[in-house]
């Protein structure tokens, strides 16, 4: 059905018509008991450090919402490129689809030059798109990876600052973690050690932040190759279910059957080669 | 680096004039089309991001093309957008979907993804324009 209103074909891009509805809905709603829902933050604890052979990034897999634990198992160690991945802490979806874009945009440009992306494009390409948009996307990130340069470890924050640091954490549990990072960090490390230092870390910021929780996963990125170990370590505190909360089949009765049958002829035919060499 | 040229787009809750009443035929806003006009809903930008993401792209021509100019000289900026004109001519009809290849290829956004690029796709819009309607605005008859 062709409106007549419209006179041009709908921008692309973000979409700002709703913003004046959104604000008058939550002043509506700030009267009475019921609240707008929080989105999924993954108030976290990442780490990362750089060692001898290449880059260790830790993780810990709880995503909040509000006051709710809401996945146990997050994964916040996002696939860049094979030689980069990153670590992302803030809103969850603003991280992952910030990654993915940065990841589909590494992509095209490997393929198209033949070469596997530098950590730097990919921390150029991170700051530009986070301070176009004044620090909305609420995702920081730490970015790892193993290049033709050596191995490096960035952090880009939601505003778009970039650091570039041997060691770094961030979260909300990241004053624990840089705490005993702070304590043992040497640098070229051996890689085991390394491991056991980020593990560490994440594991004193699961302790000491409520935000953050449940496993540790880690990320070992050589120049050989990615190792990634989802979960490096299980939390102590995991529950069991009682009883299985799944319905069995023949738990809804049914009460009447009629079936109809379709009667279709088949009136043409064609059969299309696939050239599948 | 996009830092150069931040000054213009850091009006915040100032008034501002990108956002004016879509003036109709006698220079007043035209209320059949689009509705009552109400001055807060003109003046300022509802959203910190809206006037700059509805700029972003002519910012970033103007930066771009201003250095190149200082840089090389005249020609090439000139020969640039004499050639950005003529790709962005080849398209359909303002109902119809074009897929602007040439511009695409000439500003390089067929070698990147962008939220404009997942965001909003015009090829999946729910609204569908009237197409008489459509040229007569686009030919500036309306």
């Amino acid at each position: 059905m062709a409106l007549s209103n419209v006179v041009e074909t709908p921008a692309s891009g973000f979409n700002f018509e709703n913003v004046s509805r959104n604000v008058a809905l939550e002043g509506l709603l700030e009267g009475g008991h019921t609240k707008a829902p929080k989105p999924m933050k993954t108030g976290t604890t990442i780490a990362g450090i750089v060692c001898k052979d290449g880059v260790v990034l830790g993780a810990d897999t709880r995503a909040t919402s509000g006051e709710v634990v809401a996945d146990k198992m997050c994964a916040k160690i996002h696939y860049i490129s094979p030689n980069m991945y990153c670590c992302g802490a803030g809103t969850a979806a603003d991280t992952e689809k910030t990654t993915d874009l940065l990841s589909s945009n590494l992509t095209i440009f490997s393929m198209n030059s033949g070469r596997n992306p530098r950590v730097v494009m990919a921390v150029n390409i991170l700051q530009d798109m986070l301070f176009r948009y004044r620090g909305q996307i609420g995702a920081s990130l730490i970015l790892g990876g193993v290049d033709c340069t050596g191995n490096h470890l960035y952090t880009v924050g939601p505003y778009g600052s970039i650091d570039n640091v041997p060691y770094l954490a961030m979260g909300s549990g990241d004053l624990a973690a840089l705490g005993i990072l702070e304590d043992r960090f040497k640098p070229n490390m051996e890689l085991e050690e390394a491991k056991q230092l980020v593990r560490d870390a994440i594991h004193s910021g699961i302790m000491s932040d409520l935000g953050s929780g449940n496993n540790i996963d880690i990320c070992v990125i050589t120049k050989q190759g990615v190792d990634y170990i989802r979960p490096y370590q299980e939390s102590e505190y995991k529950d069991k279910r009682q009883r299985r909360y799944k319905y069995r089949p023949g738990t809804t009765s049914i009460l009447t059957e009629k079936i109809v049958p379709l009667e279709l002829e088949v009136v043409q035919e064609t059969v299309q080669r696939m050239d599948t060499a | 680096m996009n830092t150069r040229g931040l000054r213009s787009q850091l009006k915040d809750s100032v008034p501002v004039t990108g956002m004016g009443p879509q003036v109709g035929a006698y220079g007043v806003q035209d209320t059949l089309r689009s509705g009552f006009s109400s001055v807060k809903n003109e003046l300022l930008p509802s959203h910190a991001l809206e006037l700059s993401e509805k700029n972003f792209q002519l910012n970033q021509d103007k930066i771009n093309f201003s250095n190149l100019r200082n840089i090389q000289g005249l020609h090439a900026p000139l020969k640039l957008q004499m050639e950005y004109r003529a790709a962005r001519q080849i398209q359909r009809l303002p109902f119809l979907q074009s897929s602007h290849l040439a511009l695409d290829t000439l500003k390089g956004n067929d070698e990147s993804i962008s939220f404009e690029g997942i965001l909003n796709d015009p090829a999946q819009s729910e609204m569908m324009g009237e197409p008489h309607v459509m040229v007569e605005y686009k030919l500036g008859m309306m």
